[in-house]
């Protein structure tokens, strides 16, 4: 049955992963997300579910192991925070040219190098645009509350397993850390080995049983015209998600004058900041994108024939302000703002960048 | 023909089957140069995972390195890891599947150089997967270059001047290691260059595939190989060559178990 809970968002992540019926999770700690491992150690899902809880040796090690689980038709998982999924990258690359279902969580700290422990949104060219090798995507979900953060979970293995792609929930250390009430969906079973033969028999390596031809996960294949086949089945792959999955939220954008575009905390914040500018008579909107990638660049567009001008609010120097600009292609202004390095920026002060440099730039 | 000598057909008689590939092998062309052990290593391999009745639930890994297609020739499902992360997917493997039978096949600059990490804490977790590790002394697949086995005063094309430990540190003997760790059940070094050590070497796998199924902890065998491309010499003399000097400091038999 449902159950509401008062919770931290990492720990909301690691209920929900209990709830999804995920078969494990391999991790390492790292602030501002060490409570998601900590929290499944605590709960000992192998009593609840028969979750797997593993801490590995690094984050080199966890995604790997998620490589090896998903790669048998498992729903895996990991979670770390930006210096950690830097590590990540090399594994995630070979999951990718793979092609295996599984869930990553990036709860963002401060950068670069060793940072800081304070939020920051400034993984967004490395999650969003790769960092790892070679022509890829992932699915890339954003979640604004800890609700959205349980939610998530079991959408991005949705997603996942649908198209056979990693999925990422990209979150910061605001959303990571925060307490909100959240409700939580029932237990949903674990597939069982025999499910998992019979649903994924045509790629899981189980054991090739019943006289069926042996499976084989691999990323390799060094005859470039089929290298070259495989990136092109990739990215007829991409377009298909690409034409199904933007998912993105509104806010007062019916009669803006002017735009401003935000995901996760900072969507929090540009809401209020919203409220503020139309308290003073100048009339707001707020384009949320909850899916980074796919992006909503035609929403985006669309809005950019109604407004004066758009703000691109992260708390980074300037990452997603370039698919902002992409997307507007010109037709107006588009400025970023934001305060980076684990600062977090206040309501006022995304309301004075859109006064100096938006409506009066 | 002398009558002294006994001709093939003498020796075969039709009708009496003297021996057969495994069906764990497929029929496709191996990638490794002629001469070169790990075709033998596979075979043994793929023999004891058949003989055992293990085909249905074995899950291979294939590393980087030559044994990189290893995955064409193993007729069981295969994944293939990254350079040196293989026992990591084996965890992620054995984790979800207890039951079935798991194994990675590595070479040394996979599995003791930018793999040991991943080598080390598998074996101390004890996962119960089997390693079985090829140790030529040599990066073979990028053409010859140094691996952290080779041996001192070794040539090699990133040690031309053979291989100065002062400068570029001493052969690591990784065997000798995961040894000491209380995860690992059974820790052995065989060789595959004589038919004597080849059927020593095949007892060995079974050995390490058996206390796998017996959930014993991480069964580990080093394959002291040679690489006659590498080490620019004929099948015979690289195989000589092993025999002579790589065995002093490699000494085959049983580590542990």
């Amino acid at each position: 049955m449902e159950e509401v809970k008062l919770m931290k968002g990492n720990e909301a992540v690691a209920e929900a992963a209990i709830r999804a019926g995920v078969d494990a999770y391999f991790g390492y700690p790292i602030t501002p997300q060490s409570e998601v491992i900590e929290y499944l150690m605590a709960e000992e899902p192998h009593k609840r579910t028969g979750m797997v809880v593993l801490q590995a040796e690094s984050e080199l090690a966890a995604i790997n192991m998620v490589y090896g689980a998903a790669a048998c038709g498992k729903k895996a998982m990991t979670s770390s925070s930006s210096p950690g999924f830097s590590l990540k990258q090399e594994g995630i690359s070979y999951i990718a040219g793979a092609e295996l279902p599984c869930v990553i969580v990036d709860v963002v700290r401060g950068g670069p190098g060793l940072g800081t422990i304070q939020p920051s949104q400034a993984d967004y060219f490395q999650v969003v645009k790769g960092g790892g090798h070679g022509d890829y995507n992932l699915i890339v979900l954003a979640p604004a509350t800890v609700q959205e953060m349980a939610d998530f979970i079991e959408l991005a293995f949705e997603l996942a397993f649908k198209y056979r792609n990693p999925a990422v929930i990209l979150s910061d250390g605001v959303i990571g850390q925060m307490m909100e009430k959240v409700v939580f969906s029932p237990q949903k079973e674990r597939l069982t080995d025999e499910e998992v033969d019979k649903l994924y028999n045509s790629w899981a390596t189980t054991g090739k049983k019943n006289g069926r031809e042996r499976n084989i996960i691999t990323s390799l294949e060094l005859v470039p015209e089929r290298q070259e086949a495989h990136n092109h089945h990739l990215q007829a792959k991409y377009k298909k998600i690409t034409e199904n999955e933007i998912r993105f939220e509104t806010f007062n954008c019916e009669d803006a004058d002017y735009l401003l575009v935000a995901y996760g905390s900072s969507a929090r914040i540009c809401q209020k900041t919203v409220q503020l500018a139309r308290e003073k008579g100048i009339k707001v909107g707020l384009l949320r994108p909850i899916t980074l990638w796919p992006y909503p660049s035609e929403a985006i567009n669309k809005l950019a024939d109604q407004v004066k001008g758009i703000l691109a609010v992260e708390m980074s120097a300037g990452q997603m302000v370039e698919d902002v600009r992409l997307a507007v292609n010109g037709k107006v202004k588009v400025e970023h703002y934001g305060r980076f390095g684990g600062m977090v920026h206040s309501p006022n002060e995304v309301l004075d960048a859109l006064e100096t440099k938006i409506i009066g730039g | 023909m002398s009558e002294n000598i006994l001709t093939p057909e003498e020796i075969i008689k039709t009708g009496e089957l003297v021996f057969k590939k495994t069906k764990l092998m497929t029929d496709a062309e191996l990638s490794y140069c002629p001469g070169c052990g790990h075709g033998v290593a596979h075979r043994i391999t793929m023999e004891v995972i058949e003989e055992l009745g293990l085909e249905e639930q074995t899950i291979g890994i294939a590393p980087v390195g030559c044994s990189v297609l290893a995955y064409e020739f193993m007729n069981v499902d295969m994944q293939e890891a990254a350079h040196g992360r293989a026992p990591a997917l084996a965890t992620g493997i054995k984790r979800v599947y207890p039951n079935k039978t798991v194994f990675t096949y590595q070479g040394d600059g996979d599995l003791a150089a930018i793999g040991t990490a991943e080598t080390i804490h598998a074996c101390n977790r004890g996962e119960n997967i089997t390693i079985i590790f090829i140790n030529n002394g040599i990066y073979g697949m990028t053409g010859g270059q140094m691996a952290p086995t080779t041996l001192p005063g070794m040539n090699s094309s990133t040690s031309p001047y053979g291989r100065d430990v002062h400068t570029m540190g001493y052969p690591l003997k990784i065997t000798e290691l995961v040894a000491m760790l209380p995860g690992t059940s059974y820790v052995t070094r065989q060789a595959v260059h004589k038919p004597g050590l080849v059927r020593k070497a095949k007892k060995a796998i079974k050995k390490a595939f058996e206390l796998q199924m017996e959930n014993k902890g991480t069964s580990f065998v080093e394959i002291v190989s040679n690489c006659n491309s590498g080490w620019k010499m004929t099948p015979v003399e690289s195989n000589e060559w092993l025999d002579k000097n790589m065995l002093d400091y490699y000494p085959l038999g049983d580590l542990k178990g």
